[in-house]
């Protein structure tokens, strides 16, 4: 029997709505505790330096001073990733971008902290700024870090899956194209804040703007020696994340070392020009992809590789690296697949994920691509899509599994509510209409540290009064997980989200949750509360069945009220069911918990791509360009999203909407600028984003596949709606133009270029790339097993 | 960053500052060169007003100072003395939330809500002047306003639909 849904698809406001509107929401520069004190942190001047000595002991002598921070206080590496724990809290005897902190004070105001950061001496012994991919290779001598496989290379992959050459010789036309990406960063309105205090009891907390709490958590254990268990962390609400507040930080770890110095309480809260350097943006990659065809259009073979330039620190790089090979294959059928992939280190602020994590860069090259070799053989882009997207439950080249996949209802859908294919090469001069589509991950299918733990946890208290409070380690970021949580318990406790309180992103109080990254949220802590609220709901619908004298699977729940279903007004409230069944069972509560199947993937670097269930995106872009300013303005975006089921529409468009505007900045006007080994533009006000004035009309288009992985069917949509935008804006570009610009952002610089046919397109960084791993293909019905350990994100080191 | 502290014994020299904030008679002694934001945030107890940037390049800081939008991180508090403050904490009455809040929650405007308080408050400034603003003018009185999250759009969704609220009210107050 299907059960209607009474809370689960409809347009409600986010359980924390008002909080926000009324400005009473706590972010973390919010936070005042007695006897707090004011951190600063000094951060260094140049790109590439040795410390040849370092001295605050006049810092610690100014008055108002209460604590100062050096960095060989804090000598034990961290990082993100178990395999690049190349960071220190301060910097010990080496300086590796502008930016890089190197001391830290602790003050009675933050004035006084700010002169006595002036007070300390640091000698430096400069060395060459290696400020590009081309610079770094070229100064293998001048290493940035002292691991990698040579000089300057942070990490390299080559692997091939079913012999491509094979594929090319088949192939009746073969195409190769360069791309370039530049990085962009998140710029989130709130700058990164933290607040330390070790308690009386010697238990350390610390309040922090961070996506991953549990990271922040693994990350202080590490540093400060201490056990986990007397460390507490508590992600506030974050004013904005995209992934720019995924790392465990300096200035977290700094504000806790400092309160265990001085003994009471230091906040830190980042200038915006610090937020620049904290980074972990979008990596610059440069990218070059061959294509064999037959004449009708089927692929026989790919070949990609693409060369990040990773800034200064490892961060999520190894993973970002794996990132740009692994999600070309599970949109269009590519029988063979080749990649080869290499992250170097750069005198730059760190790169690591945002929205779209690694993914966006290739999905630009590759979209652009199809367009191009379509026209090679004059196909219609709309069709060679829909007759070449995979189907539900194909295996790629790469062992990428796919379940559910709506790609060919997003395209058929976007193309027809756009009229793209009577606009197409029809719209006039200086006017054009261009598609993509895009695939993304709903989760990463295995943790950053691997292990065999759940990915997500909830717990669910049930108290005499009717009340319910779910605990989740989940953290929101803006996207509305809390409300998720609200929503999934309400629905199957047949209460409103309004009953229930939601407690996260706490490490003392709430069950782990891995953070809000790699779009997992929805997915994970909705199956995670799916299964703690019906493990909750049976001991109460035992009591309500034996009070109504009604077998128990006749019952539902809806609107704080149990019933027969057979005659609804056989029934009893909510909180009177509850009293029944803590008289007969004692308190109630219960957990659930969330772990992604098994990969079916088996090859070294296979712990990137696989997820529960993929997310499928079509855009159509309409623009207007001017050919004499180079001025592109976009004039209309639709876009379809298979969301697999919207569990909130209003929310899932505000992410789709969100995702478009995002998409727009990066692929127009967004760039992180470097002259002379410094940030050149570290302000909201040179770094140009989107403003209303330049925000087109949307219209979002939401598919629902309802994929058997998902909460309700749900899959992610917080970031996979951002990627086709901007292949889509480059293709219509082409045809409002007729030129190709195969560089990211498309500045107007660059299209007044291209008409004078002076552009110069790009080229790939001359480096040889690794000895190939052939990779077998998988074994008819061979039993899915886990890839071995070194497998994972980062393969070893 | 630049010395700009008086001192005297350690500590900074504070002036006595006497504002109008969201129709409270309010007197604090604050450093003369710490901005509207900063004596809002930190003196005041009304975090509700937040920053960006504190440049004046993001308007999230956006506060009413004479019915006026002022950036409160470009606004020395001297000058707005004798003139009425309002912050996001004074756009409620009481507990009812105002037309715009109330359309910002229904909407989805909000999702982180960092940037909400500056957007809600050049919002009302807007609606004070132009009760029924076209969707250009909206946009052209929030362009000093960014935001990462949203897109802009439900923002702007919202302000019509409060703006259309209030209308009617007023009608129905003058039938």
């Amino acid at each position: 029997m299907t059960t209607a849904l009474n809370v689960i698809g409809r347009p409600l406001p986010k359980v924390d709505a008002a909080a926000k509107v009324t400005g009473q929401t706590v972010f973390a520069d919010d936070l005042v505790l007695p006897r707090m004190v004011y951190a600063r942190l000094l951060r260094s001047p140049h790109p590439h330096a040795r410390i040849r000595r370092i001295d605050a002991s006049r810092a610690a002598a100014h008055p108002g001073v209460v604590a100062t921070l050096v960095g060989s206080e804090l000598p034990i590496p961290f990082g993100i990733l178990p395999v690049s724990q190349d960071e220190h809290a301060l910097a010990i005897d080496k300086v590796r971008f502008v930016g890089d902190p190197v001391a830290a004070v602790a003050a009675l105001d933050e004035e006084t902290a700010e002169e006595a950061l002036k007070l300390v001496e640091v000698d430096y012994e400069a060395m060459p700024a290696l400020m590009s991919i081309d610079e770094a290779l070229q100064r293998p001598d001048a290493r940035i870090h002292d691991y990698g496989p040579r000089g300057n290379v942070h990490k390299e992959v080559s692997f091939d899956f079913g012999d491509v050459e094979a594929g090319f010789a088949e192939a009746d036309h073969v195409r190769e194209d360069t791309f370039f990406f530049e990085g962009n960063t998140h710029l989130p309105m709130e700058q990164h804040a933290a607040v330390g205090s070790r308690g009386p009891d010697g238990k350390l907390t610390v309040w922090s703007s961070t996506q991953t709490p549990h990271y922040v958590h693994r990350a202080l254990a590490k540093v400060l020696e201490m056990p986990a268990a007397h460390i507490r962390v508590i992600a506030c609400p974050n004013g904005g994340g995209f992934g720019g507040k995924s790392d465990p930080f300096s200035h977290e770890i700094v504000v806790a070392k400092l309160s265990m110095k001085a003994g009471r309480p230091v906040k830190v809260t980042l200038s915006r020009e610090e937020v620049f350097y904290c980074h972990r943006g979008r990596h610059p990659v440069a990218m070059w992809v061959k294509t064999g065809l037959k004449k009708d259009g089927t692929i026989t073979a790919m070949h990609f590789r693409s060369v990040l330039d990773g800034g200064a620190y490892g961060s999520y790089g190894v993973a970002s690296l794996y990132y740009t090979g692994a999600l070309q294959t599970v949109t269009y059928r590519i029988p063979r697949y080749k990649f080869e992939g290499v992250r170097v280190f750069t005198n730059k602020p760190p790169c690591g994920p945002k929205r779209g994590h690694g993914t966006p860069q290739p999905r630009y090259a590759l979209e652009c691509h199809v367009d191009k070799f379509c026209h090679d053989l004059g196909l219609d882009p709309v069709r060679w899509r829909i007759e070449n997207a995979l189907s539900p439950g194909a295996i790629t080249a790469n062992q990428m599994q796919v379940r559910t996949i709506g790609l060919r209802e997003c395209l058929e859908r976007v193309v027809e509510r756009s009229g793209f294919s009577s606009k197409r090469g029809r719209l006039g001069a200086g006017r054009g209409v261009g598609l993509a589509a895009s695939a993304y991950i709903s989760g990463a299918g295995l943790p950053i540290y691997w292990n065999a733990m759940p990915h997500s946890g909830v717990q669910i208290k049930v108290d005499r009064g009717g009340g319910v409070a779910v605990f989740c380690g989940s953290t929101d970021i803006g996207q509305g997980s809390d409300s998720v949580l609200a929503y999934v318990v309400a629905e199957e406790l047949g209460i409103l989200p309004e009953d229930i309180r939601v407690m996260t992103a706490d490490t003392d109080l709430t069950p782990v949750d891995l953070g809000s990254y790699s779009s997992r949220v929805t997915l994970m802590t909705g199956n995670a509360a799916l299964q703690a609220a019906r493990r909750v709901r049976e001991p109460i619908f035992a009591a309500a069945a034996r009070k109504l004298g009604v077998p128990v699977d006749r019952l539902r729940a809806a609107s704080r009220r149990i019933f027969d279903a057979g005659e609804p007004s056989r029934s009893l409230s909510f909180a009177e069911a509850v009293v029944l069944a803590e008289s007969e069972f004692g308190t109630l509560g219960s957990v659930g918990s969330y772990t992604p199947p098994r990969s079916i993937a088996r090859w070294k670097g296979a712990g990137v791509g696989p997820t529960p269930t993929y997310s499928y995106s079509a855009c159509v872009v309409e623009l207007s360009a001017d050919r004499e300013t180079g001025i592109v303005r976009v004039d209309k975006v639709w876009i379809a999203h298979d969301v697999g089921r919207s569990i909130n529409p209003l929310l899932v468009i505000g992410q789709v909407e969100g995702s478009v505007y995002m998409g727009l900045g990066e692929v127009l006007m967004e760039e992180q600028a470097f002259r002379k080994g410094r940030h050149k533009i570290p302000s909201m006000l040179d770094y140009k984003s989107p403003t209303t004035l330049e925000m087109p009309p949307v219209e979002s288009i939401l598919v629902e596949t309802l994929d058997p992985e998902g909460p309700y069917g749900a899959k992610e949509c917080g970031q996979g709606p951002l990627l086709p935008v901007i292949p889509a804006v480059a293709n219509a570009l082409f045809d409002a133009l007729g030129v190709r610009i195969d560089e990211v952002p498309i500045t107007p610089e660059k299209v007044v270029a291209a008409l004078e046919g002076r552009l110069r397109g790009p080229r790939m960084p001359a480096l040889t790339y690794p000895q190939t791993v052939v990779v077998p293909p998988l074994a008819p019905g061979a039993p899915a097993a886990p890839p071995a350990p070194a497998a994972s994100p980062g393969g070893s080191r | 960053m630049n010395d700009r502290s008086n001192r005297r014994g350690g500590l900074l020299e504070k002036a006595r500052i006497r504002l109008r904030v969201n129709g409270e008679e309010r007197e604090v002694l604050a450093p003369v060169h710490h901005t509207l934001l900063e004596v809002l945030r930190e003196e005041l107890g009304l975090p509700g007003t937040k920053h960006g940037c504190e440049l004046g390049e993001c308007g999230t800081c956006t506060v009413l100072v004479g019915g006026q939008p002022v950036l409160s991180c470009l606004t020395l508090p001297v000058e707005c003395e004798g003139r009425e403050v309002t912050t996001v904490e004074g756009l409620a009455a009481g507990g009812a939330l105002h037309p715009l809040q109330q359309a910002f929650a229904e909407l989805g405007s909000a999702q982180c809500g960092y940037c909400i308080p500056g957007f809600l408050l050049s919002a009302a400034a807007l609606l004070r002047e132009r009760p029924s603003p076209t969707r250009q003018e909206i946009a052209e009185a929030t362009a000093g306003n960014l935001c990462r999250c949203t897109g802009y759009l439900k923002i702007l969704e919202a302000i019509e639909l409060a703006a259309a609220r209030m209308r009617s009210r007023m009608e129905n107050a003058s039938d």
